[in-house]
């Protein structure tokens, strides 16, 4: 059995869900206009991760494998809901300013993925620190890079003003903010960089020969070679859309 | 009808779901590769964007909100989006055979494809009636369609030029996109 300070070690460190696995991109790209927004939204998919870990792992004898997924998304979705309202309730203003993400959280592929890959075959502690580790590593991500936008999009790191800014009015020489990190085309162009220097660290530590976790495909969303890549992990609904695949161009061909 | 027009090109293309809202992004980079597949992509998800925001609006205005339910919303909209998903491949196998071959493979990739189900939360969150919603989902889905082809194609283009060897794949497919989206910020004083 998997100690809870392993697990936690694994999901801040080892299998970072953005750093390493690559996984949960939309929200990563949308939310993180400031720090305090990716702080909220990471918490938030912490809770949901860790509650639905455990109810999953609790429930994983009595799930029958046919209909498992969509049990774990009505699972997923009753705790995203149960944190939605406790959101508007209590923080209004990080419910505006999340809007329709935190709704989103359902379709998040680390929520699914660690269900899938790990609460549905371990037991209920290892799988509620699965969870809490998953979802730290997150939040931690999510603060770092809503930091660097915010910073470089307004001088400020959560709100407080880090590098003056300058004044041309009153004469005063400081930063100016280059505004388009903290809209849409600077979340693209922050994670990139992140993708480069995650490429860098890879191949360092591959040739040192501790190789990093690979990239996730559990998102079923990635192109035919990534699913190619996916069977190897005997998922079972991947295996499922890649027969079709085949089957479908083999036909295509056959015309 | 100049609201409708307005909804329409709001969503096709000045609030571009993947290049300003960040919804449906891990297709919009994993089956970007080539045209054709781009293609096919872009078009199953307007089909399905489009019947899914039909559904779950007559769902909503016509059980959820008689009933009292409509906190439920994510969750039944999420396990109707599944069922759909999974109808729609059924149906166009028998009946529409030509449109099958066209679109079936990418079917089962957009059950967990967070477009869908954002517009189906958007359209409850804008008011919209069922007309304006289907409109919505339409442009939406269209808005989809252009920027994973437009993408597709300059990627077909990069494929074999020279650059750094740690900007290949998921780095210079993102910087791509935000240049894209740099370009898409024209659009937003059309309304």
């Amino acid at each position: 059995m998997d100690s809870p300070k392993e697990r936690l070690y694994n999901g801040i460190v080892k299998e970072n869900p953005i750093f390493v696995l690559v996984l949960g991109i939309c929200p990563t790209l949308a939310v993180t206009t400031s720090a305090m927004n990716g702080l909220g939204m990471g918490l938030s998919t912490t809770l949901v991760l860790a509650l639905s870990n455990a109810l999953i792992s609790a429930l994983r004898k009595m799930i029958p494998d046919r209909v498992r997924m969509p049990a774990f998304i009505v699972v997923v979705a009753s705790f995203v809901t149960i944190v939605q309202f406790l959101i508007q309730g209590y923080l209004p203003s990080l419910y505006d300013s999340l809007g329709i993400y935190i709704p989103l959280i359902v379709v998040n592929c680390i929520i699914l993925g660690r269900a899938e890959s790990y609460a549905s075959k371990n037991p209920v502690i290892p799988s509620l620190f699965d969870g809490l580790g998953m979802g730290l590593g997150f939040t931690l991500s999510l603060i770092f890079i809503g930091s660097v936008r915010e910073l470089l999009g307004s001088g400020s790191i959560f709100g407080a003003q880090i590098l003056p800014l300058a004044d041309k009015a009153a004469g005063k020489a400081g930063y100016t903010p280059i505004s388009i990190f903290v809209l849409a085309p600077g979340a693209f162009f922050i994670l990139a960089l992140l993708v480069v220097i995650m490429n860098i660290v890879r191949e360092k530590q591959a040739a040192k020969g501790k190789p990093l976790a690979p990239v996730a495909n559990s998102c079923l969303c990635n192109d035919e070679d990534a699913l190619e890549d996916a069977v190897k992990s005997d998922n079972p609904n991947v295996k499922e859309a890649i027969d079709n695949l085949k089957e479908k161009q083999k036909e295509a061909e056959g015309k | 009808m100049k609201e409708l027009a307005i909804i329409f090109i709001g969503s096709f293309i000045v609030n571009n779901v993947l290049l300003s809202q960040f919804l449906g992004l891990c297709s919009f980079l994993g089956v970007s590769k080539k045209t054709s597949t781009a293609v096919g992509m872009g078009g199953a998800v307007t089909f399905v964007i489009t019947i899914a925001s039909i559904v779950a609006g007559l769902l909503y205005r016509y059980i959820l909100v008689p009933t009292g339910f409509e906190y439920l919303d994510t969750i039944v909209f999420i396990l109707v989006i599944a069922a759909l998903v999974q109808i729609v491949e059924m149906f166009l196998k028998k009946n529409a055979h030509a449109l099958y071959s066209a679109l079936g493979v990418y079917l089962p990739l957009i059950t967990t494809n967070c477009a869908v189900l954002g517009v189906a939360l958007k359209n409850v969150t804008n008011n919209y009636n069922i007309l304006q919603g289907v409109i919505y989902g339409l442009g939406t889905g269209l808005g989809y369609f252009l920027a994973i082809v437009i993408l597709a194609g300059i990627r077909e283009k990069y494929k074999y030029n020279d650059y750094p060897k740690y900007f290949k794949g998921t780095a210079m497919t993102l910087i791509t996109a935000g240049l894209m989206s740099i370009a898409f910020f024209g659009f937003s004083g059309m309304i």
